[in-house]
């Protein structure tokens, strides 16, 4: 109850942390995770790359 | 100006193209995303009836126009991948859809924002918000079947099947959850109802081009480390500047 | 080997499969014993009140009979591709599509038929009128073959898979959807007093399109896992 007085008071407060602080968390925490993947995966390709060449 | 287009479907080349191409499409993302939000938030009235909750929309209809566009795409590129064999267009399809199940998810979360102050309940059997819920589900078995087979190239072509059997699919379920809706008389989100403000119609078009956008510089960053794992034994790979470095 | 023609080789399918089927009744049994023991375990979970168990009968039967199919659709492929008989069938110069589609049918049979034939007996348990009934095994009778055609599909992609049991479940589930919503609308329609040929109508639609596509879909995707 005390939840939906304070939404009607402070709307855009509601609005902010409701939908819009939420969406762009999840957007950084996907680009976290696409540059994350990317490092891992040069870095993989590097390792190869160098026991290749030590062959 | 003739174009080879079909010099971009080949991963050597497309691969150094993406590359130039992120950085662009971020940061007109970002730009738009700031423009959106400020004629969302500080242009638009506030709505006559809604009050300022309406502004929810203009997160959440781009993404749930994303998510929809997303799956569309993504089956469009497992269907190339599937009858002309190209490994790229497979790539893309398996990139995008993270991407998409993410936005399917904001479009649902959001959604639920909206309908506790407009119908005072989280969640409502609306025929929208159900389908949309559904197509989280597609999303999620394509991404699961994806991931529980080892060969990348059954991987590939098995998910690309679903996919396709997904999209024909889509429309039937979207009708049926339609004329279940009405049929229980549950209660509508009227967006069309409401007569538009122009502010607000360009605030959601902005949002909706960032958001574009932001899933294109996702999907083209995750499908370069597709591309650098799957080629990592090839040679061109290893001439790579950030290879070499 | 001489090429068969195609009534003849489904017939020849339907009858190994049946055969097959008959000599482990055991997991015929155990489908149909999971049918009615989650159907019995609704008014357990949400009381007694015969008014309530009346309306929710037809979506409780539905979703039952969507879990039953589930859980012996992992059975339709494996046990052939264990023992290379499929490989076998994916050789051989018949058609494929055909060689799918009496694999299903006597799925069906199987394990969508009985449930049809036991629905009378726990529509009483829920109290349902006589007409609802008759209603609801003529959609299930419409229904559980699209569930076991779509299902298929599912099978044939996860053929061969760590956990592929769940994961079929989750591929299959929300393409069944639409069955799902016609056939207990039906039902609702019924006893609401209304005309259920609309309904009865679109699952045939949604019978015939999945009779005319998911046989070649599914040897597709026989293909993509055995290549």
């Amino acid at each position: 109850m005390s939840l939906d007085i304070w939404m009607r008071e402070n709307p855009l407060t509601y609005v902010w942390i409701g939908s819009y602080a939420v969406a762009f968390a999840i957007f950084a925490v996907e680009i976290a995770m696409v540059v994350h993947k990317r490092k891992i995966t040069l870095q993989q390709v590097r390792l190869m790359r160098e026991a290749s060449e030590e062959d | 100006m003739a174009i080879n287009w079909f010099k971009y479907s080949a991963p050597t080349t497309f691969y150094p193209l993406a590359g130039k191409l992120i950085p662009w499409f971020a940061v007109s993302s970002a730009i738009l995303f700031a423009i959106g939000l400020y004629i969302g938030f500080v242009v638009a009235p506030a709505d006559a009836t809604q009050g300022e909750f309406y502004r929810i929309i203009f997160i959440h209809v781009p993404s749930s126009i994303i998510s929809m566009l997303l799956y569309m795409v993504m089956a469009g590129y497992a269907a190339l991948g599937l009858i002309f064999n190209t490994r790229l267009s497979s790539m893309m399809a398996s990139a995008i859809a993270p991407t998409g199940a993410l936005f399917a998810f904001i479009s649902l979360w959001t959604g639920a924002l909206w309908g506790k102050p407009m119908w005072g309940a989280w969640w409502v059997w609306d025929a929208r918000l159900t389908s949309e819920l559904i197509l989280l589900f597609l999303y999620l078995g394509f991404i699961s079947l994806h991931a529980s087979i080892d060969d990348p190239r059954r991987a590939d072509r098995a998910s690309a099947l679903l996919a396709i059997v997904g999209s024909v699919n889509v429309p039937i379920i979207y009708f049926s959850v339609k004329w279940w809706n009405t049929l229980h008389q549950g209660s509508t989100i009227k967006y069309s109802g409401t007569s538009m403000h122009v502010a607000m119609q360009q605030a959601m078009f902005t949002m909706l081009a960032a958001c574009w956008l932001y899933a294109i510089v996702i999907a083209l960053t995750r499908v370069r480390s597709i591309i650098l794992d799957r080629e990592k034994n090839t040679k061109w790979i290893n001439e790579l500047d950030e290879v070499r470095s | 080997m001489k090429k068969l023609s195609l009534l003849s080789l489904l017939i020849l399918v339907v009858r190994r499969d049946l055969v097959l089927a008959m000599r482990r009744r055991a997991d015929v049994l155990t489908t149909l014993i999971f049918f009615v023991m989650v159907v019995s375990l609704f008014p357990l979970g949400v009381g007694p009140e015969i008014d309530m168990l009346r309306k929710m009968a037809p979506g409780v039967l539905w979703v039952a009979a969507l879990l039953a199919s589930m859980l012996s659709l992992g059975r339709l492929f494996s046990a052939d591709y264990l023992d290379g008989t499929l490989e076998q069938m994916l050789l051989a110069p018949q058609s494929l599509s055909v060689l799918v589609l009496g694999k299903m049918a006597s799925h069906w049979m199987v394990s969508g038929l009985p449930l049809v034939l036991l629905t009378p007996v726990l529509g009483l348990q829920f109290d349902m009128s006589v007409p609802a009934i008759g209603v609801l095994m003529l959609t299930l009778l419409l229904g559980t073959p699209v569930l076991s055609m779509v299902g298929a599909i599912g099978a044939a992609l996860t053929l061969g898979l760590r956990g592929g049991g769940v994961l079929l479940s989750l591929l299959v589930l929300p393409l069944c959807i639409p069955v799902l919503i016609f056939g207990t609308g039906a039902v609702q329609a019924v006893t609401s007093g209304l005309n259920v040929s609309a309904h009865l109508s679109l699952m045939g639609a949604l019978l015939v399109l999945a009779l005319v596509f998911t046989p070649w879909v599914t040897a597709q995707a026989l293909r993509i896992s055995m290549e």
